[in-house]
């Protein structure tokens, strides 16, 4: 049976006048790496808070149809039993950070704190969840005095240190630099192969496509398109709904027309690229 | 308005020194973008443009005004800085109110203010949500918010702290718009950005930053195609900068058009 189970899920917040998400119905396997992908304000965040339980125990507002993560059922839980499977990365990493800590040690440490892990073992979890984001050089930093992308990590490990059985991510790596970015989507496959369940919302499609088992593509609070990754980024129909194109996949398709791309399909990373492009006088 | 800044160095009050030694220069109409490594002191940098933040030795002129003898207030009639996020920003119950702000605070004319607001609000496609508070808004046209409100204030520097930051294509575009539209004008915008590929396509000139110091200052071509040296501020090039490179094109090139035209010949 499949990790998470969302059946008909339709959402509204409290006080607004249209469902934010809509019929969701989605699947997802133990162990599984899904990137969720769409325009500003196709209900991506919605969807990683039903997920994290935060919708509808903490937002209330009008929810129907199941959700279902580790053959619990979310309206039969309560979201200090749901966090105890479940990890969610904010958005806005300022929004995370707890404000009662006062290094970034403490800091990670204080969702083990809460749990009632013993102190030895805290102090491990957090020091090899440091290293594996390679913020080991921030322990004794304020968290307020870093920069957002060092705050982002920060913010990641702090739930990665959990363990949660489900990590959902919502655009962690939005502030980070290229090469962080990349080390992030590393850290995240690297949880799915050792069994964790990953859903992660972004927008860098280079390296959904190199990272990631499935794509989910939102908009307008329903599942556009659905499948493996480079089927669904290079669809035409993400093009013309307003969806961002990795770089490759918009010149390939011009480059389609001018007779400078020789391949069928077209591509969303580097490799791909290389293999399908084609010099005029070749 | 020309910014010089000579041998800066800044030490945050926990000790760490931040930016060790910056000197550039940066003429009036100049399209700017930062780019470097988390920590390597680009929000530093910028936050002295406007005083925010001052030298703990050398100097940032703006002009001819030294920042360590102007006020944050003064400045703010000469750059406006647009802070990574807005809600550390907006503050007014409604978004005709929020932009008002700026320019009623450089003692600039009702006309005059009536005119910046309405422009403003046309170049982010606020027009429509003058009376929301900007807090019903989505962080998208909070963003968009943010921008306005600095750009109303008709400053010769514009400064945008990563505003494309989880923006989705659309509003990439948009925010492009609102740049290549401040270049006509005539404006200096410097931009700190993540965004190699939107650098690439909107920036002639990008400096990128290392650990506190200036690693390469140049035209956009020749400073995104230093693949090994923008490795150390762990930066990479754009997408088809590095396609180009894979296939052995012999100029480095930036975006769609120079890649396919170098294709054909």
């Amino acid at each position: 049976m499949a990790f998470i189970n969302l059946q008909n899920v339709t959402y509204q917040y409290p006080l607004t006048k249209t469902p934010v998400l809509q019929n969701i119905n989605l699947q997802v396997n133990e162990g599984e790496f899904v990137a969720v992908i769409g325009p500003n304000g196709a209900g991506k965040s919605t969807l990683c808070y039903a997920l994290a339980g935060f919708v509808p125990h903490f937002f209330k507002g009008e929810i129907s149809g199941s959700i279902e993560v580790a053959g619990v059922e979310s309206s039969k839980s309560t979201l200090d039993e749901w966090v105890m499977n479940v990890g969610l990365a904010f958005q806005n990493p300022f929004n995370q950070i707890s404000g009662a800590k006062y290094t970034v040690f403490e800091e990670i440490a204080f969702g083990l704190e809460n749990s009632g892990v013993p102190r030895e073992e805290m102090k491990a979890r957090v020091e090899e969840a440091m290293k594996l984001t390679d913020i080991s050089d921030l322990a004794d930093r304020s968290p307020y005095s870093l920069s957002g992308g060092q705050q982002q990590r920060v913010a990641l490990t702090s739930i990665l240190v959990m363990q949660p059985k489900l990590l959902v991510l919502d655009e962690p790596t939005s502030q980070m630099d290229p090469i962080g970015t990349r080390e992030v989507f590393s850290v995240v496959r690297k949880m799915a192969e050792g069994g964790m369940t990953v859903v992660m919302v972004e927008h860098k499609m280079e390296w959904i496509a190199q990272f990631a088992d499935r794509v989910i593509a939102l908009k307008d609070g329903q599942i556009l398109l659905e499948g493996k990754p480079n089927e669904v980024l290079t669809s035409n129909i993400l093009a013309e709904n307003g969806f961002g194109v990795s770089r490759y996949t918009s010149t390939a398709r011009e480059a389609k027309k001018q007779g400078l791309w020789r391949k069928e399909n077209l591509p969303v990373t580097l490799d791909e690229a290389v293999e399908g492009f084609v010099k005029r006088d070749e | 308005m020309k910014i010089q800044i000579d041998n800066l160095r800044f030490t945050y009050p926990t000790g760490l020194e931040v930016l060790r030694g910056i000197s550039l220069s940066i003429e009036a109409g100049e399209q700017v973008a930062i780019v470097g490594q988390n920590g390597a002191g680009k929000t530093t940098l910028v936050r002295h443009f406007n005083g925010l933040l001052q030298p703990a030795s050398g100097s940032v002129m703006i002009g001819d005004w030294d920042t360590k003898k102007t006020s944050v207030a003064k400045l703010a009639s000469r750059v406006g800085y647009v802070f990574q996020n807005p809600d550390e920003q907006l503050f007014s119950k409604d978004v005709a109110t929020e932009i008002r702000f700026g320019p009623r605070n450089l003692g600039y004319s009702k006309e005059k203010i009536d005119e910046l607001v309405t422009r403003a609000l046309a170049l982010t496609e606020l027009s429509d949500k003058t009376e929301t508070n900007p807090y019903d808004l989505s962080p998208t046209w909070r963003k968009m918010v943010a921008l306005a409100s600095v750009i109303a204030m008709d400053t010769p520097i514009v400064i945008f702290d990563e505003p494309t930051t989880g923006q989705d294509a659309v509003n990439v575009a948009r925010i492009a718009h609102v740049i290549a539209e401040l270049h006509r004008e005539g404006k200096t915008v410097i931009t700190i950005t993540h965004d190699i590929d939107f650098c690439a396509e909107n920036f002639e000139r990008v400096i990128a930053l290392s650990k506190g110091q200036i690693l390469l200052d140049g035209p956009a071509r020749e400073v995104l195609g230093q693949e090994e040296i923008l490795a150390q501020t762990y930066v990479d090039p754009p997408q088809l900068t590095r396609l180009g490179k894979r296939l052995g094109l012999k100029e480095t090139v930036r975006n769609q058009d120079e890649f396919l035209s170098a294709m054909r010949k």
